[in-house]
């Protein structure tokens, strides 16, 4: 593997990716060595000024889950979830029962969807030392094809639920549109089936991967809820204390711009840095999976913790289990409620909305006036609230690995990123085509 | 731009296996980006023969489970070269790879050119897939195409049209 190279004397170097591949989005990496000491580490990230919060100013609050979904082509759900779930706050309504469950079911949909693209098409290349996927298909294709397989079913499920599965358009404020029939939802049921085994042979091949010895002494911040595993709703906990309801979010976390990069970098107002996502979420919540979802964690050799970010895709492997365990379970329980929303009354508030996205919590907030039009409205992407422990982790992995070759640790710095899933600028996916012609 | 039909698609429409697949690529909210979405729509108010248009994000792994049983597949895209705004790149990916920097620079992680080469890898690439790459201009967050883009549109979609005749042609009787 990369890591036996190694090239001495180096005393002082730069690395630079100005345009990292495999990440959602458009970013770079900048490490700055000297004397065999890191001077500098940015991940630069060119998130595009706060346009969706500007978008949503004057809208209707209806409006809400559509516009926010086109955010990010890979978890539109998450950015729908939390803004139902902030205008609900807002109006005081509570949406439960089946409408609950099927809000769960649409997001173990979009959780196996990023999870299986991310771990197949995005990570596994990286542990198995081939440039992208295409490379890793020619040798693996069987495994390829399996995690094509599983992001299908992910698909399906947020098609069936959510409408289409680009950009689903059946949530709204106090449920859906439109519901899907016990009948529909058990033509998943065999498939779903299929993927749950797909995902244990995908937590058993991803485990026997080689690790970085890299452990950090990370704060997680996750939602936590007394009876599940987290989706939609709960508290805001951390290992270092946090505990916390949704609503005081900004009395404990700033945003703050950073020179280099046009993202607002978040941190912890009390203690800086913190780390969400499936490591965090593991890390928090790990009593509240399923017995076959644990024991395979266990086989796999995690623990209630993990503290090594190379191994989120372990991580993101068994939360792939547990979507495809909590979707049968959802769809086996499933009666067609009599009404497919409940009504709302706007009034004039403030709602907050902080739910459990692919990638770690997306929070919301908007300010709303008595007609229950938009007078402001935050958003807060999980990817910009990594960024911070994403720099510390370059400046560590750097500092611990010197003395491999440029190229080498190049390669490792990338995949340090990736451990993030970083989604840098979720809606734009257009092309810098090069085109050499003699 | 018009796609709150909420509610009236709970069923994923079931594609006919003897049409081309025409995929407009883009988003809404990216400026020129929204391009292959403009052109997807102008093309399906034509109702052509045999063609059945869809509008995607450009997730990779969603363009292949769309095309696996199309015949043949023609992708619209806003890209960026450097060449002038609104210059047209067109490819037959099925007799080519696509422009190494169509991986290279790409922004999503896992898009059209990545969905291609993969399909080719395991042998999933339809008959005949055709390539429109227009150059954009802007690809900032905001709404509405440049004059640049614009201007473009009423070649491609003529172009679209010319190699939908051609296959149509092609497959005559098949």
């Amino acid at each position: 593997m990369h890591f036996a190279r190694k090239v001495n004397d180096m005393r002082s170097r730069t690395i630079k990716v100005d345009y990292l591949a495999r990440v959602e989005g458009e970013g770079s990496l900048y490490v700055k060595i000297k004397d065999r000491a890191v001077v500098d580490a940015k991940f630069k990230i060119f998130e595009p000024p706060r346009f969706f919060e500007a978008l949503l100013r004057g809208r209707n609050h209806s409006e809400a889950p559509d516009i926010t979904a086109r955010i990010c082509g890979i978890c539109p759900v998450a950015y729908q979830m939390s803004s139902v779930h902030a205008m609900e706050n807002a109006f005081g309504v509570t949406v439960d029962g089946q409408l609950r469950a099927l809000r769960r079911l649409l997001y173990c949909g979009e959780w196996i969807e990023s999870h299986a693209l991310h771990i197949y098409m995005l990570h596994a290349p990286d542990f198995l030392g081939y440039q992208d996927a295409i490379q890793m298909a020619k040798d693996h294709p069987n495994e390829v094809k399996r995690g094509l397989q599983l992001k299908k079913v992910g698909n399906e499920i947020v098609t069936l639920i959510g409408g289409r599965e680009i950009h689903p358009i059946n949530v709204r404020v106090g449920g859906f549109y439109k519901l899907p029939t016990k009948q529909e939802l058990r033509g998943l049921t065999e498939k779903i089936e299929r993927a749950r085994v797909a995902a244990i042979e995908t937590i058993r091949w991803v485990s026997q991967f080689p690790f970085p010895d890299f452990e950090q002494d990370y704060e997680f911040v996750s939602l936590r809820h007394p009876d599940e595993y987290p989706f939609n709703e709960g508290r805001l906990v951390s290992n270092k204390g946090l505990n916390i309801p949704i609503a005081d979010y900004d009395n404990h976390f700033i945003e703050e711009h950073v020179k280099h990069s046009n993202a607002l970098h978040s941190s912890l107002k009390a203690r800086g840095a913190y780390f969400v996502g499936p490591l965090a979420r593991y890390s928090l919540n790990s009593d509240k999976l399923p017995l076959l979802a644990l024991e395979e964690a266990r086989k796999a050799g995690l623990g209630n913790v993990c503290n090594n970010p190379f191994k989120s895709i372990i991580v993101r492997s068994v939360e792939t289990l547990y979507a495809c365990i909590e979707a049968l379970r959802i769809i086996d329980e499933y009666e067609l409620p009599d009404r497919a929303c409940v009504s709302i009354e706007p009034r004039e508030s403030t709602g907050f909305g902080c739910t459990e996205a692919p990638r770690g919590i997306l929070y919301h907030r908007y300010r709303l006036d008595a007609r229950g039009i938009i007078l402001d409205a935050k958003i807060i992407p999980p990817t910009s609230q990594n960024q911070k422990t994403i720099e510390h982790d370059l400046r560590s992995f750097v500092g611990d690995h010197l003395d491999e070759s440029h190229e080498d640790l190049k390669w490792h710095l990338e995949q340090a990123i990736r451990n993030y899933d970083p989604c840098i600028s979720c809606a734009t996916h257009f092309l810098k085509l090069n085109i050499e012609r003699e | 731009m018009n796609d709150t039909l909420h509610g009236a698609t709970v069923q994923q429409e079931n594609l006919s296996t003897s049409n081309l697949l025409l995929v407009g690529i883009g988003n809404t909210y990216r400026s020129d980006d929204a391009l292959g979405l403009h052109i997807a729509r102008l093309v399906k108010k034509l109702q052509p023969a045999r063609v059945t248009v869809k509008e995607e994000s450009g997730e990779g792994a969603a363009l292949m489970e769309l095309w696996k049983n199309a015949p043949a597949v023609i992708l619209v895209d806003a890209v960026s070269s450097g060449s002038p705004p609104g210059t047209v790149h067109r490819f037959e990916a099925h007799r080519q790879s696509i422009p190494i920097g169509f991986f290279h620079y790409s922004t999503h992680a896992f898009s059209v050119a990545e969905a291609i080469e993969l399909a080719r890898t395991l042998d999933e690439l339809p008959a005949n897939v055709i390539v429109y790459g227009i150059e954009g201009k802007g690809f900032g967050a905001g709404q509405g195409l440049s004059i640049e883009v614009e201007k473009s549109i009423e070649g491609v979609v003529a172009a679209v049209l010319h190699d939908v005749e051609n296959w149509r042609l092609q497959s005559k009787g098949g």
